[in-house]
């Protein structure tokens, strides 16, 4: 071997070196100490109050608590185009809880995604986002949580194809996309503005549904709220791209959220349902400001007002070309949805549906198959699913006939596909996501019939 | 004039095509069994059975029963000879005012068909788009389970009669 040579393979060997050790300290994270669970009776009554409301905001329970199972226990599926991985334990239980966690080990879980041991955890638990809460506020969560029923229930084995297998894999990824201050208070904002957007950005994490993904699976800073995927849903744009026909006002925004509908723009369902169902019990302060935070995100897009001029000879044509299509509507949609009733008893004035303008025809897929569920203990909107009458031809029919009479979009393509696709996916998803069954804060609105 | 099976019998109706089936039941067919409660898909006495599945016939339009097979209350069994499901709704006497029944049993009905041991879970998951004023719920429960035994020593006799299948 050549002097030169030598020195050149010497220089790679140090550069090689270097960048594993670099690498190394990166992804390296002690583990923090083991501590005794913690006496419930040892935490303040108020602060474990407020990280219930938390922990109402963060959903947290949409995830650690699949259908059927106990409160916080984990083990929900959640599907990525990694590979599977599972929700974890995050009740006391000292063996496979976080009973033996301290407050900082829990704090900087969500602050920088790495759990207890000093294991990088997934980005599917959104610390993305949760890198934006306060430390007062994760003491609050950390509180409520470690005063729940402790459950005993390992994690399941995350199922993902090398090499997201491999937990170092992580560490590339927050390197690339773990930002720690995407929340930062706007002091030309009014308050309510500011606290809306802490908990946008931060807790609530409406992005990581809103906001569509790049190809490793983390939110399109250039796209923020413009429209994502979860569970085999559309999760529409909420910001000026919105399809909503009827622009979001703070007020609208306001009712939906906490009631989980409004006559302008229709029902929350799908993973949306179990969101307004714990939106309905938190201070109503926290729900405004949200509101108002997120209407001037979405700004005053005119959308379109109504149904459009031509509205009629739309209707005309589309019932004569698709016959079939009008005769379904007629029987199946129209007794409630132009039967005067107002919401919720009443179906939605469909030329203010979003579901029906949407570029993704997945909702109203989802939602003629699957029907709305009554929720249970309250007078809340309801819709029969239409899987059993229907094949998927016919059902094609009634969408394209709604597409054309009740939108100004043009025709969606691979209806068929959607439809057998909602068909396969709906129950799956009926059998696992939580059922929404929080009391509405304010009865009031839901008892009016 | 289209044709519409009901029962295992043809019958030609003149019926537009987004006429509800129940009316075209009730009305021209006199098969009187399926409710009229809501007509908006929201109570469930209006169900039948199309082609194995239960289907709320009051947001049918006839347009989707070409070809389909409609199966009434009417259609499983007679007075003199009630099905099993029948037979259990009245051994346990589940009927208070009876308007919901014929609709809670065609559903118990299709979901017996293809599971024939349900849960208690299974059963009230699967009966709960049916309303019931009365509030017969428990005996409509314990009818459900009742039907199930019956159609299983049903099964082991040779032509077990009023099979909706
Ligand atoms: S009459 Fe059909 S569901 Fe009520
Ligand atoms: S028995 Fe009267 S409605 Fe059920």
């Amino acid at each position: 071997m050549r002097a030169s040579t030598r020195i050149i393979a010497g220089i790679v060997a140090v550069v090689l070196i270097a960048a594993a050790v670099a690498a190394f300290a990166i992804a390296w994270r002690p583990a923090i100490a083991a501590i005794d669970p913690p006496d419930p009776q040892s935490f303040d009554t108020a602060l474990v109050k407020r990280g219930r409301d938390l922990a109402a905001i963060g959903n947290c329970s949409d995830c650690h608590t699949p259908r059927g199972a106990k409160n916080f226990a984990g083990g929900l599926p959640v599907p990525t185009p990694f590979g599977t991985i599972f929700s974890t334990n995050i009740t006391p239980d000292p063996e496979t809880g976080i009973g033996r966690w301290s407050e900082a080990a829990f704090r900087r879980a969500m602050r920088s995604g790495v759990n207890r041991e000093g294991q990088h955890l997934y980005p599917t638990f959104p610390y993305d986002h949760f890198t934006n809460v306060s430390d007062e506020d994760d003491r609050a969560l950390y509180a409520f949580l470690m005063t729940r029923q402790p459950v005993r229930a390992a994690a399941r084995e995350n199922q993902l194809s090398f090499p997201f297998n491999q937990r170092l894999a992580i560490t590339g990824w927050k390197l690339l996309f773990l930002r720690h201050d995407t929340y930062r208070p706007d002091p030309k904002q009014s308050a309510e503005w500011n606290r809306g957007a802490y908990l946008v950005e931060g807790l609530a994490h409406c992005g990581a549904c809103h906001t569509p993904r790049n190809a490793l699976g983390a939110e399109r800073v250039s796209a923020r709220f413009a429209g994502g995927d979860v569970d085999d849903w559309h999760a529409y744009a909420i910001n000026d791209q919105s399809r909503s026909p009827v622009p979001w006002t703070a007020d609208a925004l306001f009712a939906y959220l906490r009631e989980g509908w409004h006559p302008d723009h229709g029902t929350a369902r799908g993973p949306m349902a179990k969101v307004v169902s714990n939106l309905s019990s938190v201070p109503a302060s926290d729900v405004r400001a949200i509101a108002v935070y997120m209407a001037s995100v979405s700004g005053t897009t005119p959308g379109r007002a109504g149904p459009s001029e031509d509205a009629l000879t739309r209707a005309r044509t589309a019932s004569q070309t698709n016959s079939v299509g009008a005769s379904i509507y007629t029987a199946a949609c129209a007794s409630c949805h132009e039967g005067g009733r107002p919401l919720p008893y009443g179906g939605v004035d469909l030329g203010l549906s979003t579901a029906i303008s949407s570029p993704d025809p997945r909702n109203l897929a989802n939602v003629v198959l699957s029907g709305i569920d009554a929720v249970e203990g309250e007078r809340s909107p309801i819709m029969p699913g239409f899987a059993a009458s229907m094949n998927d031809d016919q059902a094609s029919a009634l969408l394209n006939y709604l597409r054309a009479r009740f939108s100004d979009q043009p025709a969606w393509a691979d209806l068929k596909k959607t439809i057998a696709d909602a068909r396969r996916t709906q129950t799956v998803f009926l059998q696992t996501s939580p059922a929404p069954r929080n009391a509405p804060a304010d009865p009031q609105q839901r008892e009016k019939p | 004039m289209m044709t519409l099976k009901v029962n295992g019998r043809e019958h030609q109706v003149d019926a537009e095509a987004d006429t509800p089936l129940l009316y075209v039941l009730r009305d021209d067919l006199k098969l009187n069994a399926a409710k009229y409660g809501c007509g908006l898909g929201q109570c469930g006495s209006c169900t039948v059975i199309v082609d194995g599945k239960a289907v709320l016939s009051c947001v049918m339009p006839m347009v989707l029963l070409e070809g389909k097979q409609v199966t009434t209350l009417e259609g499983l069994g007679t007075i003199a000879e009630p099905a099993p499901i029948q037979r259990a709704f009245m051994e346990e006497q589940a009927a208070q005012c009876g308007y919901c029944i014929p609709g809670m049993m065609m559903r118990a009905q299709a979901l017996l068909q293809k599971n024939s041991k349900p849960t208690d879970e299974q059963i009230r998951a699967e009966l709960e788009p049916h309303l019931c004023r009365c509030g017969t719920h428990m005996r409509i429960l314990r009818a459900v389970h009742r039907a199930a035994r019956l159609m299983d020593t049903a099964d082991a006799l040779p032509a077990a009669n009023g099979s909706a299948r």
